[in-house]
């Protein structure tokens, strides 16, 4: 009985050690900083050094149009390129899994990993070497003669959504890949047999078996890309007003930290509500896809 | 006779170095039941896939009711397949299984709903259209993938091993109902498999495959009692495979004296040379077992034995002799009677067996020997 009893002690203290890094990181680094944001963003200062509970930064935020604007922006961008990212990353993983054999398979796998060998930023200066003005890809317009002088590729939304699709291609493609990779050759081949075509196998059989690796994949880039500050801010500068500069700008540059958590917090609210949203209209369950990616 | 269903003229399929189906034709009537037997890697499945029109063969032409299906592909074919590990499409209920194919082919919803019903009827899953793949036991998922093939009214049903998942209880039932399904929609069945057993019992006609030909095709009394090839005898129903030297031919009867010098006779098939290598099977069943050498067959000649081990399987059941002189292994099958059921190990035995009822084949000689 006690030894019973003193193993069952020593079990719960060997996971209890083993689970220590992972709480501590969570705690200090999650949990209480988000904590200290709540009250952050509760508070108004009043005088120096004094401060009363206050809902004026959210009021702040319904009142003034532009950061109403920015932040419907930043989530509408951030759901075409999670949508862009889908539909080029599925050709890719869907060759990735089901075409290429061995070798040709992990290579390409390498080919979607090298840009992540670079930093963001210098991968990110790569693209405006070649889109700014006088840069690689106008100077090859003019040369083509498809323009009459070099046009300005950067600073243009579009612009935007090529840097967010190219940097979050690979997380697409991983889960993908794997959700690909399980589904059983016989099923594609069974569907045929029954007189299916390409478009029917793709969307009674394909889809629906790879729905949770897609919803992973989504949810993964959307909070990526609706997180991302480097990429917008270089590749769409002043006009990018992706809500994260703002978030920035309440910070660094103007020092009003209640207002900055104010927005941090809107933005935590934002990406749950769409997973929430994403989960719902797909029909999948948050703990099934977690457990696919 | 009607037109066959299947028609294979002189297929060929290449991989690589390596023919997986060499030059192969055979017909097959409509409304019959045709297995392909043959041990893994004798080109089976690949044929079957050739048919189903997942791979193209290289040569020669497959005809389906008549129809060339050079060119056709495997959705346009009027072929369904019941795939080995069954590949039910588990995001799918029963019924949408099986309506599947009907969708495909623009039927009206009501219409499908119907038919499929009615088909889950036929095969006896009736009412259960709504449950999920996994719900059902192994029997019954059989049945939906049938379901699922005949309810498209194919001209032929392909089936690659659908029983080899199954545990042996199951996989004896499903043979019965695999037989009496194939009688009752008198569709043409194309079955392969590698077991023998299955083969035998389910098929009007049986082509033996090894390496890519076919070594014989025929009934299954045909391959049982009259195997054309070595191969044949050796892999469908259990032989003794005796080899040695023909010492003479006389009227069809070879005589055949084994290394170790034991003399027996058997009934050549094909042509026998005296002093060739010669390969002689006898089914265990074929040969008599006597306490006292009175007691066997009179006019056979007889031999002696010494009882090595005791094969109990209830009907089945054999016992495994050393033939007493040369020590070579000798298996005879127990008759029901229960008269040997006091057999121990380590008896003499007497037994003979009928040489018409053994075959004995001339053995190539290697080119390079």
């Amino acid at each position: 009985m006690l030894e019973a009893a003193t193993s069952g002690w020593r079990n719960r203290l060997t996971l209890g050690l083993l689970l220590a890094p992972a709480l501590v990181w969570l705690l200090a680094l999650i949990v209480l900083p988000h904590l200290d944001l709540a009250v952050l963003s509760f508070r108004e200062r009043i005088a120096p050094r004094e401060y009363q509970f206050s809902l004026a930064q959210y009021r702040l935020f319904f009142s003034e149009p532009l950061y109403w604007h920015i932040f419907v922006r930043t989530a509408a961008l951030s759901a075409l390129a999670t949508l862009l990212t889908l539909l080029i990353a599925f050709p890719i993983a869907w060759t990735i899994a089901k075409l290429a054999r061995g070798r040709a398979s992990s290579l390409l796998f390498v080919v979607c990993l090298i840009p992540f060998w670079v930093s963001e930023t210098v991968r990110t200066l790569g693209w405006m070497i070649l889109l700014r003005e006088s840069g690689v890809l106008p100077g090859l317009l003019v040369k083509l003669g498809i323009t009459d002088v070099p046009v300005e590729l950067l600073y243009r939304d579009g612009t935007i959504l090529v840097g967010l699709v190219y940097t979050s291609l690979l997380f697409m493609v991983v889960p993908l890949v794997s959700s690909l990779e399980s589904l059983d050759n016989a099923l594609i081949e069974a569907a045929y047999n029954l007189g299916g075509n390409g478009w029917s196998v793709l969307r009674k059989i394909v889809i629906p078996h790879a729905a949770p690796g897609v919803t992973a994949g989504c949810i993964v880039v959307f909070m990526l890309t609706l997180g991302n500050y480097l990429t917008p801010n270089l590749l769409g500068g002043k006009n990018s007003q992706w809500f994260t500069e703002q978030i920035y700008a309440q910070f660094i540059i103007r020092f009003n930290w209640e207002q900055g958590a104010a927005f941090g917090f809107l933005l935590l609210l934002l990406s749950t509500t769409m997973v929430w949203l994403g989960l719902k209209l797909s029909g999948q369950r948050f703990g099934e896809v977690m457990r696919r990616t | 006779m009607s037109a066959p269903d299947l028609e294979a003229c002189a297929v060929v399929k290449r991989f690589g170095a390596h023919t997986a189906v060499d030059a192969l034709s055979f017909s097959v009537a409509r409304g019959s039941f045709f297995s392909i037997l043959g041990p893994s890697g004798c080109g089976k499945t690949t044929l079957l896939r050739m048919i189903a029109g997942f791979i193209a063969p290289d040569d020669g032409d497959i005809r389906i009711g008549g129809r060339s299906m050079h060119g056709v592909a495997p959705n346009r074919r009027p072929v369904n397949m019941v795939f080995q590990q069954l590949a039910l499409f588990p995001m799918m209920s029963v019924g949408e299984n099986v309506a599947f194919g009907l969708a495909r082919r623009g039927v009206a919803r009501a219409e499908r709903l119907k038919r499929s019903e009615a088909m889950l009827e036929r095969v006896g899953l009736g009412g259960a259209g709504h449950k999920r793949v996994d719900e059902l036991s192994g029997g019954q998922r059989q049945r939906v993938a049938i379901a699922r093939s005949l309810v498209l009214e194919p001209t032929l049903l392909l089936l690659d091993e659908p029983l080899g998942a199954l545990d042996l209880k199951l996989r004896e039932h499903m043979k019965i109902e695999l037989k009496q399904l194939q009688a009752a929609f008198g569709t043409t069945f194309v079955y392969i498999t590698h077991d023998q057993s299955e083969a035998l019992v389910l098929s009007d006609h049986v082509g033996v495959m090894s390496r890519g030909r076919f070594e014989q095709l025929g009934t299954p009394q045909e391959l049982y009692y009259a195997p054309a090839t070595p191969f044949v005898a050796a892999f469908v129903g259990a032989n003794n495979r005796i080899a040695g030297r023909a010492a003479g031919v006389a009227r069809g009867i070879v005589e055949l004296e084994t290394r170790t010098g034991w003399t027996l006779h058997a009934r050549a098939s094909g042509a026998v040379q005296p002093g060739e290598s010669v390969e002689a099977f006898v089914r265990p069943e074929a040969a008599s077992l006597g306490r006292d050498a009175a007691e066997l067959p009179a006019g056979q000649p007889a031999y002696t034995g010494e009882v090595e081990s005791l094969l109990f399987d209830g009907a089945n059941s054999a016992v495994l002799l050393r033939e007493s002189r040369t020590r070579l292994e000798f298996r005879i099958a127990l008759p029901q009677t229960g008269r040997f059921a006091d057999l121990k190990v380590g008896e003499v035995v007497h037994f003979s067996f009928d040489p018409e009822r053994a075959v004995c084949f001339a053995v190539p000689v290697p080119a390079h020997a």
